[in-house]
């Protein structure tokens, strides 16, 4: 089947989808977005965490095919989700990510990389997208707070204590910005 | 500053370069880690690629009748389909150590999730379904699952006719590998002990659960042979074993590292890596494998589960007096890393004390259980989580408080091992003791600091909402561990670097290149301060792990920033006397210090000891680039005597201390983690933000294994219950806790900078000290973990 | 495999008549698993996502209809005054990202023993509205499961609502999971009182082949508080009948020994459960008769 949606703001097109193929799927190896990663396909470990709608889910458990029309956010477009959000209004049309130095990331990428909370990096991109999702929604939160908002996402090298602090620093600058 | 423990390394070349060894620069993968566009080995596609997918045996033991291919071939869109008739050449094993383990089961399989055929196709679903048309039949046979089964005088042989060199020592061949210790008169020197304990723990089987699943793609050559990009922990040790089955020399299999999603020894021994290969190879196409979480649990090796008995004694004084032990680790169906796990557990089996009169035997056994070989903390883990539930009871026994217990026994540097072997660098056991019981107490009822209302997220249960208080009891527990660092037992553990320096742009740069598997430890991190520290330039590069440069040895052992970072430390000094020569060469006339003086690479420029400029690098390197690839190894280590475990076997030690305090729901047997304090001697901490990140990591999966990770086999047919994440948990952010890190930096001064490996110790007393803190709270004994609620409320 | 994607109820309906088999996916939060497992190879998934008014819900007078794929972060944070237990229940529902996509209709579709809202709609009260072609009715939720991961549906029905009934006193629900959070319940207890009826419904999950009440337990304890005048006077319930309570509800169990926890360990904690839920809610209970009658 074909399926029709926009990813970052770009209008993609699926062909030739089989019916019980994942987002995550479709995503990683349909439109070489391959950052939403594959761990455990069960909704059990938050890797491949996109915002839906604006909402964040596990991708692999929405079929390819019920994304048709709708809107997704992966972690290859946060850093521009996140400046449009700052800059407050939606920009026409979103443009390739790029790679390596001058690359300009979210606030929540940022601290991520500062506060040492990236080790092998899997469990990553789910974080980011859920962390960011988290401060939109609370722009303070408590370390009980942070906790709860990322209980979906399973990360096995950190023991998590840097991501607290990568969270937390992430709020703190935004705090400041404003 | 000298202390009685030991003094930190004095560093001259590079002390002043920013972005040098000491301190926390960043991550060179970060930007792409975080902005997901860094490629890990799932993450690789090729144009017209295929995809592969493994058949894998639905029961744990059996004899294979026959195998029909024929409807799978039949299927649209299947390119291949293989077994073991179709493997090209006479070698159809592969081994780390042993070369037991069939590519493709032949005859026989011999544990649940065995692979048994494979297929390529033009899609995962083709794929899938073509693996489910492949009819086999089995003939399925007993199962031998426990010491008890296999040890049996007429126990079916898990491998007939074994020829490999353990074979010849062991009393029975479904015995991997048997490792005696024994020193100093355990029968004399028990008669001095007051006080004797005896307990027998069990070891659950745990899983790495790392999040990357295995996965690669291998590309055919033009020339014939293969490119395989692959997430591993040693390219050229799975290039040594994949080669021959392809019947390949080894220039023509290429492997390049791709982004690994961690490792924790589950990627030391070869998953989809021969399949991957065979299936290019036979369809000229690209072919790509992935695995699901469910055949991940099947994919790889776990951590023995072992049984673990032991008697120690002590005088009335808390001296210990001897020890005794047995500790049978379950090796499953194939050896993998079974004979070196056998040697860590036997020769670190009591711990970091000092007992002169012991007695221990290791060994692993074979089974049709799942093969279990490397995981952090590699046979230590196991012994820790046992003697320290001894030093416990016999502190409780003598009437001691359970840390000066540990202190008043506690090893210190110039200790006899067990093994015979003298600790000749700092072992700060007390002091780590210490300075984890001095660390505040985190406050009583946090759930209360909010308001009124219980938080249940800082409650037993969590979210679950199972109390607001009631039943809940607060245990505190300590645990400290000993752990070798690197490869032991006369293993020839050498890593090489390639190291460049030449003018890019400008300015210079330095270029490093090693087979190191960066598995997220942060070794990339370190080889560019190496870098910068030994050359004093700003910019280094570093080219991607492959196998055309030599090997660097195992990511595993706490070894990389040792070994492999000690091969860049060498390769740069050698490097920089080139430079220097070369300097000398070009400017030696214009100053007397370039002869004279001791001269050091700075800033980009070449300065004496006194700070004088003599020259920019820029102006030496002009028109010239140097390069050095070179070996090194540190100390050569022996092996132990087979009969008394004797032997200079470890070429380094490392220790951490845990305090843990819990919160137990008694009534439920809900267990919640309050904090685990840690305090760990790391030598010399090249990343200070790496290192207390391997520390935390470690100490979580130490807390799995504590309180809920654990591979659960069917003891009537050896079959795994619960191969999923769903069912095999691993702790989540609600179940960590805060984790406060106290490092200690005492030089070993036969390792480069001092520094000591970190990332296994901490995964060690961590599990103990949660179990004690857990005993603490409930007063029961609990010999096993992981403690299961059933096991705290007696049901 | 076929992927229907009906834009309405009636086009759902229309499909699933047409196609008795197709498997309904809306949250996807279980069909998908089986699928990426190959546990599961539908001939049709018959996606919901479309049908816009499952994700609705209403608050009437009595009862509040909630659409059956209205997911569960919408129940835990927008109807914690109409459905506290359900909104507990909701709460410990895997993860966030799993509560953003998953609803009541999966739980009930599913009819899995360790679905998590179960008990809380059990304790509450609650008719499932379910429609085919042919019409629609209402199924008592009492008779609703009929065997392990078995409903009361036809072939060719679909959840559309659940009816539940609006808490008229205090609720509670716990689960047991060997995890702090994102855990499968080992076992899993609702409770709600119902001072309007004066009456006490329990729901317990996990912890037999279906989600059941202990019935005996309900009625153990409605006389007792009936009898002491509990209801009115407020009193702190006596330790012997909370004791009582918890043993006739472990006794409700007809647990298994799993990977997950023993039989009975499950008898254990559902009793512990029982007790800890009584008291959460009379408590809470008295709390607000106190000001109540301070008010009056």
């Amino acid at each position: 089947m074909r399926v029709n949606f926009t990813v970052n703001g770009r209008p993609q097109e699926a062909d030739d989808v089989w019916e019980g193929e994942s987002l995550l799927y479709v995503l990683r190896e349909r439109l070489g977005l391959p950052g939403s990663k594959n761990a455990c396909e069960q909704g059990e470990c938050g890797s491949c965490t996109v915002r839906l709608d604006g909402v964040p889910v596990c991708s692999c458990l929405v079929a390819a095919g019920q994304v048709e029309g709708r809107e997704v956010v992966t972690v290859e477009g946060l850093a521009d989700y996140a400046k449009q959000r700052s800059c407050g209004h939606q920009a026409p049309e979103g443009h390739d990510s790029h790679t390596g130095e001058g690359t300009e990331l979210s606030p929540v990428q940022q601290a991520f990389i500062d506060a040492g909370a990236v080790q092998c990096g899997f469990c990553t991109p789910g974080l980011l997208v859920a962390a960011d999702e988290m401060l939109e929604r609370n722009p303070n939160p408590s370390d009980a707070d942070i906790r709860e908002a990322l209980s979906g996402n399973l990360c096995r090298c950190t023991g998590y204590e840097k991501i607290m602090d990568a969270v937390r620093l992430a709020a703190a600058r935004q705090g400041e910005a404003v | 500053m000298s202390s009685p423990n030991g003094t930190p390394t004095k560093i001259t070349q590079g002390s002043k370069t920013k972005g040098g060894i000491g301190e926390s620069t960043l991550r060179p993968d970060g930007t792409l880690k975080v902005t997901g566009e860094f490629a890990y080995s799932s993450d690789m596609w090729h144009e017209d690629m295929l995809w592969g997918q493994i058949l894998r045996s639905p029961v744990a033991h059996a004899e294979i009748v026959s195998i029909d291919t024929s409807e799978a071939l039949a299927l649209p869109g299947v390119y291949a389909v293989m077994t073991y008739d179709d493997l090209p050449t006479a070698v159809k094993n592969y081994g780390l150590e042993i070369q037991d383990t069939p590519v493709l089961a032949h005859g026989k399989v011999r544990h649940h999730g065995e692979p048994v055929a494979i297929v390529a196709a033009d899609h995962p679903e083709t794929a899938r379904r073509a693996a489910a048309k492949i009819k086999v039949e089995y003939r399925e046979l007993p199962v031998i699952t426990d010491e008890a089964s296999a040890t049996a005088p007429d126990a079916i042989l898990v491998h007939e006719g074994r020829d490999d060199h353990h074979v010849g020592h062991v009393p029975h061949p479904n015995i991997v590998h048997r490792q005696p210790i024994i020193r100093g008169d355990v029968q004399e020197a028990s008669k001095k002990a007051d006080f004797v304990i005896k307990g027998e723990y069990t070891f659950g089987m745990q899983d790495q659960a790392f999040l990357g699943p295995e996965s690669g793609l291998a590309v055919p050559d033009e020339d014939g042979g293969v490119h395989l990009y692959i997430a591993t922990q040693w390219l050229h040790s799975d290039l040594r074993q994949i080669a021959p089955v392809l019947g390949l020399p080894e220039r023509k299999v290429r492997m390049t590292l791709s982004g690994v999603g961690g490792a924790f020894g589950g990627r030391e021994d070869l998953s989809m890596q021969i399949h991957a290969c065979l299936l290019a190879l036979r369809t000229g196409k690209p072919v790509k494998i992935v695995y699901n979480r469910f055949e991940s649990f099947f994919g790889h090796v776990h951590r023995h589960p072992a049984k673990l008995y032991y008697e120690h004694g002590a005088t009335r004084e808390g001296k210990l007096t001897h020890v005794k032990c047995r500790i049978v680790l379950d090796g499953g169906a194939y050896a993998s890393a079974s004979p070196a796990v056998v040697g860590n557990a036997a020769s670190l089996g009591i711990g970091p004390y000092v007992v002169d009169d012991v007695e221990i035997e290791a060994l692993a056994l074979y089974t049709n259980n799942p093969p279990c070989g490397a995981m952090r903390g590699f046979g230590a883990v196991q012994a820790c989580f046992a003697y320290e539930a001894q030093m416990d009871k016999l502190a409780d026994a003598v009437g001691m408080d359970r840390v000066e217990f540990r202190q008043l026994n506690a090893m210190e540097q110039g200790t006899i091992m067990p093994t015979g072997q003298p600790v000749d660098s700092p072992a700060p056991v007390a002091e780590l003791l210490r300075r984890v019981k001095a660390m505040p107490l985190p406050p009583e009822q946090q759930w209360l600091a909010a308001g009124e209302e219980a938080d249940v997220r800082q409650l037993p249960g969590g979210l679950s909402n199972t109390t607001h208080g009631e039943g809940v009891v607060r245990g505190v527990g300590y645990a400290v561990g000993i752990k070798n660092v690197g490869f032991s037992e006369g293993f020839d553990d050498y890593s090489t670097a390639k190291v460049r320096m030449e003018v890019v742009g400008g300015e210079p740069v330095a270029t490093v290149h090693t087979a190191m598997a960066e598995v997220g430890q942060g070794g990339v991190t370190v080889h560019a301060q190496i870098a910068r520290t030994e050359l004093g330039v700003a910019q280094v590069t570093i080219r991607p792990a492959d196998t055309q440069v030599g090997s660097a040895g195992s990511t595993s052992a706490s070894r990389q920033t040792y070994v492999t970072g000690g091969a860049v430390k060498n390769s740069c000094e050698l490097v920089r006397e080139k430079v220097l020569e070369l300097g000398r060469r070009k400017f030696g006339s214009y100053h007397p210090a370039w002869a004279t003086a001791e001269l050091l690479l700075e800033g980009g420029k070449v300065v004496t000891d006194g700070g004088e400029v003599l020259a920019d690098l820029v102006d030496v390197l002009e028109g010239e680039s140097v390069e050095v690839e070179a070996e090194w190894r540190h100390r050569p280590t022996e092996p132990f005597d087979l009969r008394t475990g004797q032997g200079f076997g470890h070429v380094q030690y490392s220790f951490a201390a845990h305090r843990a305090v819990v919160e137990v729901d008694t009534e439920l047997g809900l267990v919640k983690v309050i904090e685990l304090a840690c305090a760990q001697d790391v030598g010399k901490a090249l990343n200070p933000l790496s290192v207390i990140g391997q520390i935390q990591g470690g100490t979580t999966q130490g807390l799995g294994v504590a309180v809920m990770e654990e591979i659960i086999v069917d003891p009537k047919t050896a079959k795994v219950r619960n191969p999923s994440f769903t069912d095999y948990l691993i702790p989540t952010i609600l179940d960590t806790p805060t984790i406060p890190v106290d490092m200690l930096e005492l030089a070993d001064d036969h390792a480069p900078y001092g520094l000591r490996g970190v990332g296994e110790a901490p995964t060690l007393s961590s599990t103990p000290a949660v179990l004690a803190a857990i005993r603490n709270a409930t007063g029961l004994e609990l010999n096993r973990t992981p403690v299961r609620p059933e096991h705290l409320t007696g049901t | 495999m076929d992927f229907l994607r009906p834009a309405s109820w009636e086009e759902a309906l229309a499909a699933k008549a047409e196609h008795p088999t197709a498997v309904p996916i809306a949250g996807g939060t279980d069909v998908m698993v089986e699928i990426n497992f190959d546990h599961r190879r539908p001939e049709y998934l018959l996606d919901l996502n479309r049908v816009g008014d499952l994700t609705e819900w209403e608050v009437g007078e009595d009862t509040v209809r909630l659409g059956a794929s209205v997911p569960y972060t919408r129940i835990m944070e927008d109807l914690r005054g109409e459905l506290p237990g359900l909104a507990l229940a909701s709460h410990t529902v895997a993860s966030p990202q799993i509560r953003n996509r998953g609803g009541v209709g999966g739980n009930l579709g599913t009819a899995s023993p360790a679905g998590d809202a179960h008990p809380a709609l059990l304790a509450a009260g609650a008719e499932v509205e379910v429609e085919s072609v042919r019409g629609s009715r209402l199924i008592p939720i009492d008779a609703f499961y009929t065997g392990v991961k078995r409903n009361a549906l036809a072939a060719d029905e679909l959840i559309r609502a659940v009816h539940i009934k609006k808490a008229d006193g205090p609720q509670q629900f716990s689960k047991v999971g060997t995890r702090n959070a994102m855990v499968i319940a080992v076992c899993a207890f609702g409770l709600a009182l119902h001072p309007e009826t004066r009456t006490v419904r329990t729901g317990i999950g996990s912890a037999a082949p279906t989600p059941v009440r202990a019935k005996t337990a309900e009625e153990f304890l409605n006389a007792a508080l009936e009898e002491g005048g509990f209801w009115d006077n407020g009193k702190i319930i006596t330790p012997s009948v909370a004791k009582q309570f918890a043993d006739l509800c472990a006794a409700a169990c007809n647990p298994i020994d799993d990977v997950r926890g023993t039989a009975s360990y499950r008898r254990h904690a559902v009793g512990i459960m029982a007790r800890r839920t009584l008291t959460w809610t009379w408590e809470s209970y008295r709390g607000t008769a106190a000001t109540t009658e301070g008010a009056a």
